[in-house]
């Protein structure tokens, strides 16, 4: 692993790591960890920082579903063109084109299952070149992002050991 | 009724135990006494061995153990230590690194024989020897050498009861690695007085400044020189129990004798999980060990700012910070130190008496822990000073 991705990492896992915390770890100066932390941020490679919730514990828990859209793409530009149009609703929180039986798998968020079903019924399944959409809500998130949600793993290690 | 055992009954109990025992009825506490890996072991490996029990492999092995996994071990060596092994019979697969040594003890030591243990030195060792039928004798190894063995100390120490040096290289508790030079020099000695060569090398993959070195890389060293090693730690495969021993055939054949007698076999599904380690899983050890690489560093810098003077191990998952400063005994400042900041360590006199002003902290625990526990540690050093 070269630096750059040794960085990635300790971000990921802790994206309010300093960089002279990473300077520490990887044993080079904070310079040149703020630089490469600066580099990886304007070269996009680091879009933006986020935080991992656990909407389980919140009092008003959003709605999720995942939408299976087909989709006849448009001459010339393919899923692009549909896809941009589908991304600006705001209850659109992610968009991916995936390869199989369907074309787009859209993750919508709501506050209720009820504002859920009505924009797929009212605006997604609407929108011109959108063949036919199969929804499925989502339960419970076990892992998102590489990181466990539902459980942290216990640490089931005798306290004081050899 | 008649006594049972009283040299067993007499024995002491391990300065590991008395501390576990305390930590045990406390609530929140953040261990850094853990001497083993917070990772679980890799899935693929977990995957393998789920396999090898669905297809009904949940017998006895060979006594030798698998030959497959011999031979992935034998293979292995040769690429890492450059020493090969034949599979057929220098090669012992064994209930961890602990059978082994016990194993070899056993096998090595007629009554009264003399085994030199550099201290501070794992728990487990005088013990072991003792229970053998042999004496341990101690070298007590020093910060100012960077706890590495003084030679003429040990020529010192040399009667014509010796039967051999036991090195723990990367060593717990210390983390301080051997280098070619010192071991030429243990050779050399072990040579010239017609001494074995004990090397537990569990630790060797933990090495983080420079590839481990082996006495075994001694041109001569093959002949008197018994490897022991294992997968619990750079696998984080400790509760899968599976070490192997490697040597001489005729030593090998002896220890094989009191395997099979008392243990039959290394559990089956350990082995293949080792198998499937070695065969594919290479590249997942050295990710924890870049992983344990960074928390060490973060653990060196963060004693040494708050005051606990502590060298920068090269290896294994421990580091050795003197406490001399704060007028305690190693018990009282780790007593202490759990009760009011609630962080478990081990008293670094649990490693032998030269361990004393000394404190073993481990850090196979995730960075996030490591930093709560210094910043609780500083708080608690401030007031101590
Ligand atoms: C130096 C040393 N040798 C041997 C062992 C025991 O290892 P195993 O799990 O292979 O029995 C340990 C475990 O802590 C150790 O630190």
């Amino acid at each position: 692993m070269d630096i750059r991705d040794k960085i990635i990492k300790i971000l990921h896992e802790d994206a309010r790591t300093t960089d002279a915390q990473i300077a520490i770890m990887l044993d080079i100066e904070e310079d040149e960890a703020r630089k490469i932390r600066k580099e990886l941020e304007n070269s996009d490679i680091i879009k933006k920082y986020s935080v991992v919730i656990d909407s389980e514990k919140l009092d008003e828990q959003p709605v999720f579903a995942f939408i299976d859209c087909k989709v006849t793409p448009t001459k010339g530009v393919g899923y692009d063109d549909i896809a941009k149009k589908i991304y600006k609703f705001p209850e659109v929180h992610s968009l991916f084109l995936v390869s199989g039986v369907c074309d787009l798998r859209v993750v919508v968020k709501g506050k209720t299952m009820q504002d859920v079903a009505f924009f797929v019924a009212e605006k997604l399944a609407r929108e011109e070149g959108i063949l036919s959409v199969q929804s499925s809500f989502l339960l419970r998130t076990y892992k998102s992002d590489g990181n466990l949600i539902f459980e942290e793993p216990k640490d089931e290690r005798l306290q004081v050991s050899p | 009724m008649k006594p049972i055992n009283p040299f067993i009954q007499n024995m002491p109990q391990s300065g590991i135990r008395k501390f576990f025992d305390i930590v045990s009825t406390m609530e929140g506490v953040i261990s850094l006494g853990v001497g083993e890996p917070d990772f679980v072991t890799p899935w693929p490996m977990i995957s393998s061995a789920i396999d090898s029990m669905e297809m009904g492999k949940t017998s006895y092995t060979s006594n030798l153990g698998l030959l497959s996994l011999r031979q992935e071990i034998s293979k292995y060596l040769v690429k890492h230590i450059g020493v090969e092994y034949n599979p057929d019979n220098e090669i012992l697969i064994t209930v961890g690194v602990s059978e082994a040594m016990d194993l070899l003890m056993r096998a090595l030591i007629c009554p009264g024989d003399e085994i030199i243990v550099l201290e501070p030195s794992y728990v487990s060792y005088k013990p072991t020897i003792e229970m053998a039928g042999g004496v341990s004798v101690v070298l007590p190894c020093y910060e100012k050498d960077g706890f590495l063995p003084d030679l003429e100390e040990m020529r010192k120490l040399i009667t014509s009861k010796t039967k051999a040096i036991l090195l723990n290289f990367p060593s717990n508790p210390t983390g301080c690695v051997l280098n070619k030079e010192i071991n030429q020099k243990i050779y050399d000695l072990c040579e010239e007085k017609d001494l074995y060569i004990i090397s537990d090398e569990i630790y060797d993959r933990l090495t983080y400044d420079k590839e481990h070195e082996s006495i075994l890389q001694i041109k001569g060293a093959f002949d008197r020189t018994i490897l022991l090693n294992g997968f619990s730690k750079a696998f984080a495969m400790t509760g899968w129990r599976v070490g192997y021993a490697c040597g001489r055939g005729d030593i090998i054949k002896s220890m094989m004798k009191i395997h099979q007698y008392t243990m039959l076999c290394a559990p089956i599904s350990g082995q293949y999980c080792a198998l499937e380690a070695l065969r594919n899983c290479i590249s997942l050890s050295d990710e924890m060990v870049e992983e344990y690489r960074q928390r060490r560093n973060l653990i060196v810098k963060g004693f040494n700012d708050i005051g606990l003077k502590c060298h920068k191990p090269q290896g294994a998952f421990y580091v050795f910070p003197s406490v001399k400063d704060f007028g305690l005994t190693s018990e009282e400042f780790c007593k202490q130190l759990l009760y009011e900041a609630k962080v478990a360590t081990v008293p670094g006199n649990a490693f032998g008496e030269c361990g004393e002003g000394y404190i073993r902290c481990s850090y196979a625990t995730s960075k996030k822990k490591i930093i709560k526990a210094i910043d609780k540690i500083g708080e608690f050093v401030s007031k101590a000073k």
